[in-house]
Order: structure tokens, then sequence, then C-alpha cells
């Protein structure tokens, strides 16, 4: 009976959506309060129906239902429990479903924290994000439904879920990026919006601004959650392999970013609108693009799903049609809403702009290195395949970030519209002497090897530590106190240096790690020593252990650290009972500085084995480094003046027969915002605190 | 005037500057990147060279596999039922890699007609054949070669 209701659920998800789509978006048009209210309430309904469907699937695996046939093909009576749960998004279905379930969620989380928005945006923004929700709802229900049953021969048995899933990292990972990938929904809704209502002031990217840094910063942890699986449980010891499914969840990032800022100039100075409307629009649209690819195979990736070429065409469809239609309404709206840029040489502004545009030349460079083996069959033939390789991504990513983070230090010391430019060069002189005295120094001082790539990645790094420091003591200068100084610069100041600080972090561990990693492949029989540095390890042989579903070989190295005894490495090779899958569990030692890795590689007879030893440096500031950018984005929408805006909204009178009014906040002494009044709109400006 | 001119003409010469960049980046990056891939029945006819990235799929022959003596370095015969390929790898092998399955090794064809692989990759799961494998398999067949039903 539970899956027939997770099944009603759906359906009436989708009908819900359907009338979300269309009801308030007439009503805004129309003016028609009655109709724009429903808005709240049908987003509401979708999100309360696909939850049902969700803990509806999630019960059934739990009771072991195997007449369900994904739960049959993805889940044992074997399986513990909580990955029993974690099986519910373990393929393709399910998974789908649960991304549903996240755009209703985003949505929900819209009606309900949307309080200040003039209830035409709502509805408009509601009804955008509805008519998405019935696109993925009409495919989870049409063509990926989990809650299909094989009734006339139920299994006795389930076949298991993929062992790789079996795995905290993989259990978190798909949520944390779902989050990511469709919060950009809401950007992307709020962009649509403000085309169809004309509306493209600073009003709209200050109600942008907090979503798309919660997106922004679930994807970051989506992405790294994901990296830091591959880490420890592909068992190579690699951490990004710019696999298609890896590329297409850093694309949406790297717009996202790019999106972030402008939306930041957007917000501030009233320029770049049509660009941030169209960065908004490509974010979203390359998360769809993931998903497609993820979930259509035409991308030959080690880690597509099993997949159905029928769903893929669909899913393009669905992709063209949303994609095709926004840029079409871009096309029609966005020359007639947007107004002129203009900014000096030397301001923020042109730095923001070069900042956007290496992230989506980045951007454009992975798209071509991910889709170039489907371009090379379309024009040679079928037959004749390729494969773009990691080196064709290095090779362009590296300098381009380096040029960026290079840029990222000036610009925060740049001013909006104008910065005199004897004062720029006059401060960061000797910044920059600086970083690159220490970028050459460090290595000497740690005694590492010398060598150039490490220098000119470790001057960038400090060079954009330098720089943030330097800004904040700028900053505080003029204050009473120092403290007191500190405590004024507000959230998203703090944010915004973190993240940078963030990325800082990152580039040391991408570039040590890369450079001065061990990583030796070793034949071992029990006994045998292999030295690596100040440590020593020793096979001391296999053993057999029994897991609750899997029999396994596990290893036992001892490693002694300067002749010290330091600790025992068991790294195992299971092989899992159902479906008589074969896993590589790597046992590591996390340290902030360096990392022990150990993964069993393939028995070689007379109990040797290959055994992989890597001592990796400073790997760990990689996902450290992600770590901070993502808190620095949830700083940012935790910034005062976001929840100031709702306590003074609050204390005023009820205003909801003013339909529709726009509330445009300017900083203060920086007046320079246009509100597009149309004739029935009332502009409302108010001045900030 | 003469100011704006000037400042519109710098513009010009950065985007100028960063797009010749930009394609000179791209150049060098498709000439370390690109594998281009092929079959074991196209070496065998030669039309590989030795001077760049290869892939080539095919399956692991039964009883091919040999781990040599004291190192790690293994040797296996790639086949698509039509012609064979020797691969060296030095290394660990994937999970997932067995024989009479199907494998995609990455690496450069030696003068001897050994294929050296810098990388193995077998496939992610059970029902999954890598298409690359498929296409191999599918244009041996139309060539003739007799391909075991549990391959297809």
């Amino acid at each position: 009976m539970i899956p027939e209701f997770g099944n009603f659920a759906i359906i009436l998800a989708l009908g819900l959506s359907l009338m979300l789509s269309v009801v308030p978006m007439l009503g805004a048009a129309r003016r028609q309060l009655q109709w724009m209210q429903t808005a709240r309430t049908l987003t509401t309904g979708v999100f309360v129906f696909m939850l049902a469907a969700f803990i509806a699937l999630a019960w059934s695996f739990l009771q072991d239902d195997f007449s369900v046939a994904y739960i049959a093909r993805n889940s044992n009576t074997a399986l513990p429990t909580y990955y029993k749960l974690a099986a519910v998004w373990g393929a393709h279905e399910g998974s789908l479903l649960l991304w549903v379930l996240i755009l209703s969620l985003w949505g929900f989380a819209v009606s309900v924290f949307s309080k200040d928005l003039p209830i035409d945006m709502v509805s408009r923004v509601l009804s955008v994000m509805g008519m998405v929700e019935v696109g993925f709802i009409g495919f989870l229900l049409f063509t990926s439904n989990p809650f299909e049953r094989s009734l006339l021969n139920i299994p006795t048995e389930g076949a298991d879920l993929n062992p790789l899933l079996q795995d905290f990292g993989l259990t978190v990972h798909p949520p944390f990026l779902y989050m990511g990938y469709v919060g950009f929904s809401v950007a992307f809704a709020f962009a649509i919006a403000a085309l169809l209502s004309g509306r493209l002031d600073a009003a709209w990217s200050r109600w942008s601004r907090p979503w798309t840094n919660a997106a922004w910063s679930f994807l970051t942890i989506g992405i790294a959650l994901g990296s830091w699986w591959a880490y420890y449980e592909l068992g190579w010891g690699g951490w990004w392999f710019w696999d298609p499914v890896e590329n297409v969840s850093f694309m949406p990032w790297l717009v996202g970013t790019a999106l972030i800022h402008s939306l930041a100039v957007t917000e501030k100075r009233g320029v770049f609108k049509s660009w941030t409307v169209l960065l908004a629009i490509g974010a979203f649209s390359l998360s769809l693009l993931g998903a497609f690819i993820v979930r259509s195979g035409v991308i030959t990736s080690v880690h597509a799903f099993a997949v159905d070429p029928e769903r893929g065409l669909v899913l393009l469809c669905l992709l063209l049609l949303i994609i095709g239609g926004s840029l079409l309404l871009y096309a029609l709206r966005a020359p007639v809403v947007a107004g002129n840029s203009v900014y000096g040489e030397q301001s923020r502004e042109l730095y923001l702009l070069l900042n956007n545009i290496i992230l989506v030349v980045s951007m454009a460079m992975i798209l071509l290195g991910t889709l170039y083996p489907l371009i090379h069959e379309a024009i040679y033939g079928e037959a004749n395949k390729v494969s773009v390789g990691p080196p064709y991504f290095n090779t362009l990513f590296v300098p381009l970030m380096g040029g960026m983070s290079f840029l990222l230090g000036i610009a925060v010391f740049t001013r909006w519209k104008r910065t005199p430019v004897n004062h720029l060069i006059s401060s960061l002189r000797p910044l920059l002497l600086l970083s690159i005295v220490l970028g050459l120094a460090l290595p000497l001082i740690l005694q590492a090897e010398f060598k150039i790539s490490v220098v000119v990645a470790l001057a960038l790094a400090l060079w954009i530590t330098a720089t943030l420091l330097m800004d904040i003591r700028n900053k505080v200068r003029n204050k009473a106190s120092f403290m007191n100084g500190l405590l004024s610069l507000g959230r998203a100041y703090w944010g915004m240096q973190l993240a940078h600080f963030g990325l800082a972090v990152i580039i040391c561990g991408i570039c040590l790690t890369s450079q001065y990693s061990v990583e030796d492949d070793v034949r071992m029989q029990p006994g045998d020593e292999h030295e690596i540095e100040e440590y020593v390890f020793k096979f001391e042989g296999v053993r057999e252990i029994v897991g609750p579903n899997y029999d396994a070989q596990a290893a036992t190295i001892t490693v002694t650290k300067s002749g010290e005894p330091y600790l025992t490495l068991q790294p195992e090779k299971r092989r899992y009972r159902a479906r008589g899958d074969v896993q590589t569990e790597a046992d590591i030692d996390v340290g902030l500085f360096r990392d022990l890795f150990t993964a069993l590689g393939d028995p070689r007879g007379d109990d040797a084995w290959v055994v992989r030893i890597h001592v990796k440096p400073f790997v760990f500031w990689i996902w450290l480094g992600a770590f901070f950018m993502a808190t620095g984005g949830v700083l940012a929408i935790l910034d005062k003046r976001y929840r100031r805006e709702r306590i003074r909204k609050n204390s005023r009178l009820d205003n909801s027969s003013v339909v529709s009014n726009t509330i445009a906040i300017n900083e203060a002494g920086n007046v320079s915002t246009k509100s597009f009044d149309s004739n029935e709109t009332r502009g409302l400006v108010e001045e900030r605190v | 005037m003469r100011a704006s001119r000037r400042s519109r003409l710098t513009i010009v010469i950065f985007i100028l500057l960063g797009g010749v960049a930009i394609l000179f980046l791209l150049r060098t990056a498709f000439d370390e990147g690109l594998n281009v891939f092929f079959t074991p029945t196209e070496i065998a006819e030669g039309k590989a060279g030795t001077n760049q990235n290869l892939r080539i799929g095919g399956m692991v022959k039964q009883g091919s596999l040999k781990r040599e003596g004291e190192g790690t370095l293994i040797q296996f015969i790639a086949t698509d039922f039509n012609a064979d390929i020797s691969v060296v790898y030095d290394g660990v092998l994937p999970d997932l890699f067995r024989e009479g399955q199907g494998v995609v090794a990455e690496g450069r064809l030696q003068e001897d007609g050994t294929f050296m692989a810098r990388q193995i990759l077998a496939k992610h799961d059970e029902n999954y054949m890598s298409a690359e494998v498929k296409t191999a398999l599918e244009a041996a067949e139309s060539k003739g070669a007799a391909i075991p039903a549990m391959q297809q």
C-alpha cells in the first residue's frame, strides 16, 4: 500500500505544480490578488506531497519491499539500515526523486522567507519554479517512476546497493550537490520574474543575493565531498580526475561564482544588469545540462548511471525547452529593461568584470573539453571516438586561475567607480614584493625541492592573504579601537574575506600535494618494508574478515616515524556477497600537513600484494579551503542588512493591499539606483539606516 | 574625444591579446589532452602512430593476464575477437578489471607493437559496458569476427 501512496503523492504534486505554473503567473499579469495569493499555498502543497512520496520510498526501503522494482535492484536484507536509507538516492529513479524534492524544498523556502517581497514578484518567482517542477515531476512520473512494481514475480532478495555507494561520503554527497544545483533555480526564477515584470533593479539583485550564496555554498560543499569521497573510496589516491561528471558539477559552480560577484555590482552600482540575468540563466542551465549528461549516458564517464537512451531524449527536450525559453525571453526583454553600464578605469566594477570574464572563459573551456568527444563523433562519424584527458584541462585551467588570483588581490583594494592609480600602486607594491620573496623563501625554509610552479602558487596564495589582511587593517585603522573596528565590519565583509582566504588555502593544497606527493605502488610480501621520507611502512600480511554484507581481506601495515612506532593502517579489499563486486577500502591517516594513504592493489602470488603507499603533503587543505569558501557564503547570508529589513518591515502596517511596490535599498551615500517604475508600480525608495 | 578613442584602442588591444593567448593555450591543451580511440583491429591495420596518446578498448582475453616476477608490471591481451593487442601496464589494476570483461586503456603504442598503458579503466558497474568497447566489438563483428554470445 505504501508505494501506492507514494505514487499518488507524486501525481498530486504534479497537479499542484501545474496550477502553480499557471494561476499565480496569470494573476500577476492581470493584477488579481487572489490568484497571486495561491502561489504560497500551492508551493507548500507541492513540497508536502513530494516529501510524502520520499518518505514512502524510504519506508518501503526499510521494510525491504522488493515488490518495488527499484528497491529490488538497489537494496538487500543484509544491507545495514543506515545504507538502506542512503540507497533511496543510490540510483537514477530515487536520486531524481531527491532532486525534485529539493527543488520543491527551495520553492517552499522562498515562499517562507519572502514576506518582504511584493506579492506579484513572489508569485512570478514561485510560478517559474512551478514550471520547472512540472517538467521534472512529469519526467519522474512517466519515465523514471521509483514506485513501479513487479507484482508477478516478487524477488525474495534484492540485488544490493552498489558497493561504491556504501559509504558515508557518498551518503551525504548527493543531497548537498543537489541542494546546490537546484538552488540555482531560485536565482533563475528571480531573473525570469524580473525580466517578465520589467523591474531589473537593485531590489531584484538584492533579493537574489542570499539565495545565490546559499546555493553556491551547498554546491561548494557538495563538490568538495565528492572529491573527498573519490580520494578515499576509489583507492587511486587522486582527488580530481576531470571526469565529465565532475566537470558538469564544476561548471555551474564557476558560473555561480561569477553570478555572486556580478550580483554584487548590480546591487551596489546598478550596472551589468543584463549580464547578471544571463549568468543566472546560465548557472541553472548548466545544472540541468549536468543532470542530462549524467543521466543520459551520452558521454563515457567512470561514474555514469546505467542509462536508458529514451530518458536521455526526454531530458534533452526538457533542457531545450527551459534553456531555449529563458534565452528567448532574455533576448526579447533584456534590451528593453536593462540600462547602460557606466564605470571608470581602475574601478572595482572593472575588476569584477575581469573576474567574470575569466570564470566564464574557464567554464567555456571545460564545456568544450567535456562535450568535445560528442562534437568529434558528430563530425567524423560514430566509429571515431576521442576522449579529452586531464592535461587538456590543466593546461587551460591553471593559468586562467593564476591570472584570476592575481587580479583578486588588486580587486579587494579598489573602490567603486574609480580608484586613484598612484594610491593603488603605492600600497600594493610592497605586498607584491613580500609575497614573491616569501614564495621563494618558503620552499627553502621547509627544505623542499625548488620548483618554479610551487613558488608561483605560493606567491599567489600569499598575495591573496596579504592583500586581504591589509584591506582589513585599512578598514579598522580609523576606528576607535582595533576590536571595535573588527566588530564593525559586518558579516558580509567577513564572508567575502573568508571565501577569498579559502581560495588561497586551496591553491596551497593543490599545488603542494600535486608537486610533492610521493606515490609508490610496491609489491610487498609479509615482512617487507618500504621507506618514504621519515616514514617506514611494514607490510605484516593479509587476513580474512567478515563484514555484514561482505567478506574482506584486510592488510596490516605498521608505520614507524623516524624510528618510533607511529600507527597501524588497515586497508581492505572487500567482496560484496550479493553482487560479487570487489571494492578497495583505503586506510588514510589524515593530518593537517600530510596524509598517509595506503590501499591494497591486487594479489601477486606467494602472499605478495601490490600496495599503494602515498605520502601526500597538504592534501587536506583542498577540502579545508572549500569549507572556508562555503562558510564565507553562509556568513554573507547572515549579514545584518537582510535581517534589519525584515524587522523594520514587520513593524509597519499591513500593506497587503499594495499590490506591487518596489523597495530599492541603497547604500548610504551611494544613491545611483534606478527603479524602473511602470505606470502601475509605485516606487518606494527607502534609505538604509 | 582623443582620450576616449585611446581607451577604446586599449580595450581592443587587450581583447586581441587575451584572444590570442587563449587560442594558443587551447592548441597546446588539445595537443596534450586529446586521446584518440582505436580498436585492436585498427591498430593491427597500422592506423595508429607511436607518437600520440591513444585509447584502446576491447575484451581482456581469457588466460592472457601475466603478472611478471618481482615488480608491479603486468601484461595482458586486449581483443575484439578479430585482432589482439598486447598491453603492458605498471601499477595497480582497478577492482573491476577481470579476464573476459571489457577494458579501456590509455597510453602509447610502442615500436614493437605492444601498448604501454598509463591508465587502465574498467567499467563502473556489472551491467554497464563502456560505449567504446561496444563500438569496437560491433566494428569487429561487421568484419566477420565471431563474438561469444555472453559478451553481447
